[in-house]
């Protein structure tokens, strides 16, 4: 099948892109890397767009260190996040979990706002920035508003973004010296969503447990993070089990994804556990 | 409507070289321009998703899927497609190693293939069959099982870094 887009503009700056949403009469819609929106476009899932072609943008895009925290441009693309030294050094499962996400040359154009507007419950980057405790900020006519991870993902593919409003970067918090942070997921070909995907972040704070392909958004398993934090591994499982309402589809049933799930928590662990020693 | 969105995107870009003018519909994208503007019928449109890989080509230095890039982003760019890296002679070993392997039968997948695997061997060193494959999954072949074009990019590794005679 062939695309029908409604019209194409190439945004020079941000204000620029905010201002064509504005004039798109609700019909605007952000193009970043395209590869999940090209690829609706291609099946007719999406028609009659405006499109907003923010990939030239200049100033959304790379990695600053703040500090306490590393800032993300919106339109920092997947293979920069895998091979970035600040993400690989401070927020080492954004670099981990690239590796997970579609192909060499999907990655070479993907965005991780892009990946964070599109809210896929199957993808990478939401889940784990519910397990690190990320920042999201977001412009719209009346400037910038942020949001935290846990009040973003609101749906399926839905998000706190408004119509008119863009997302321009993440602020996640730089991991603790001894901080450690896991990734772990079943797809059944390399590169495919995970049929189950776990985040394991343990910081002196506590544990974080988020999970992937398990329920329309990302989720935090906080009865399984509460069981972690005294120690109780099977205790968690059992919990995280437990907590989870996993979808049945044609990847997989749910009573696999819930038995799936307690595996990944304790191969997270075990990896998490075998990079102390 | 307003006139800040355009059906027809006027682009001027490099294809293998050359400069190229264009007038394209707003939703094309790169792949349909190659082929049916351009003439460049190399990349293959199959899965029209992303999932298939035959669409590969070079944008930018870098390889990209032309079923998920607009041809309306063009403007300025410099694309390579298989037509252009063989006139090149860009991957002439690497061609010839796919012939000599076995590494294709029917012939649909290739220009993608080729174009993915060139990007790992520009990397240098000799990667790891394992690193090969996972470089190359986002490429369907459904003649060769694979293991034929794994050993023609290994060969072809090992011949640029001096490993073995060519
Ligand atoms: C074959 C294939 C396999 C894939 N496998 C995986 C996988 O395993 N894991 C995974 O996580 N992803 C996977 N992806 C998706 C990929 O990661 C995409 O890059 C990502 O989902 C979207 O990023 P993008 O920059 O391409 O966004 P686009 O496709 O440009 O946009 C996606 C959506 O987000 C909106 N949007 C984009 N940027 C912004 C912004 N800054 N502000 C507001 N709205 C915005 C768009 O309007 C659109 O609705 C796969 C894709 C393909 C084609």
């Amino acid at each position: 099948m062939k695309a029908s887009a409604g019209g194409y503009a190439r945004a020079n700056n941000l204000s620029h892109a905010i201002e064509l949403l504005a004039l798109s009469d609700g019909m605007g819609r952000v193009l970043a890397g395209g590869q999940s929106l090209i690829a609706a476009m291609n099946m007719r899932l999406s028609t009659g767009d405006m499109l907003v072609d923010i990939s030239r943008v200049s100033g959304l895009s790379g990695v600053i260190d703040e500090g306490e925290t590393l800032r993300i441009g919106a339109l920092t693309k997947h293979v920069e996040i895998g091979a970035h030294p600040l993400i690989r050094a401070h927020a080492p499962l954004l670099a981990d979990a690239v590796s997970f996400i579609a192909h060499a040359a999907i990655r070479n154009r993907g965005t991780i706002g892009g990946a964070l507007a599109h809210a896929d419950p199957a993808a990478e980057f939401p889940a784990c920035m519910l397990a690190l405790g990320a920042t999201l900020h977001i412009h719209g006519p009346d400037g910038e508003r942020s949001a935290a991870a846990e009040d973003f993902f609101e749906d399926l593919f839905e998000t706190s973004i408004k119509e008119d409003e863009i997302l321009t970067a993440i602020t996640v918090p730089k991991a603790e010296a001894d901080e450690r942070q896991v990734l772990q997921e079943v797809a059944r070909r390399s590169g495919d969503y995970a049929l189950v995907g776990l985040c394991l972040v343990a910081r002196s704070s506590g544990h974080r447990i988020s999970l992937l392909s398990v329920a329309s958004t990302p989720i935090l398993a906080r009865n399984a993070m509460t069981q972690l934090d005294q120690g109780n591994v099977d205790g968690a499982v059992a919990a995280l089990r437990a907590e989870i309402d996993p979808p049945s589809d044609t990847q997989a049933s749910a009573s696999y994804r819930r038995h799936i799930a307690g595996i990944l928590l304790r191969r997270a662990v075990a990896q998490e556990k075998g990079d102390f020693a | 409507m307003t006139k800040a969105f355009a059906d027809k995107v006027v682009i001027e870009l490099t294809v293998n070289g050359e400069p190229v003018e264009a007038r394209v519909p707003a939703g094309q994208h790169v792949v349909d321009f190659l082929r049916q503007d351009l003439g460049l019928t190399g990349a293959h449109a199959s899965c029209e998703h992303g999932v298939c890989g035959a669409c590969t080509i070079r944008v930018d230095g870098s390889s990209v899927r032309g079923c998920l890039m607009l041809a309306a982003q063009l403007d300025g760019s410099d694309v390579w497609t298989i037509e252009g890296l063989s006139d090149k002679e860009a991957i002439r070993d690497l061609q010839e190693a796919f012939i000599a392997r076995n590494a294709l039968q029917c012939g649909f997948c290739t220009p993608g293939m080729l174009v993915a695997a060139e990007e790992l061997l520009a990397q240098g060193g000799v990667p790891e069959r394992a690193t090969i494959r996972e470089h190359l999954s986002g490429n369907y072949c459904r003649c060769t099982g694979y293991e034929a074009i794994v050993d023609a990019v290994e060969t072809v590794a090992q011949q640029r870094a001096g490993q073995v005679q060519v």
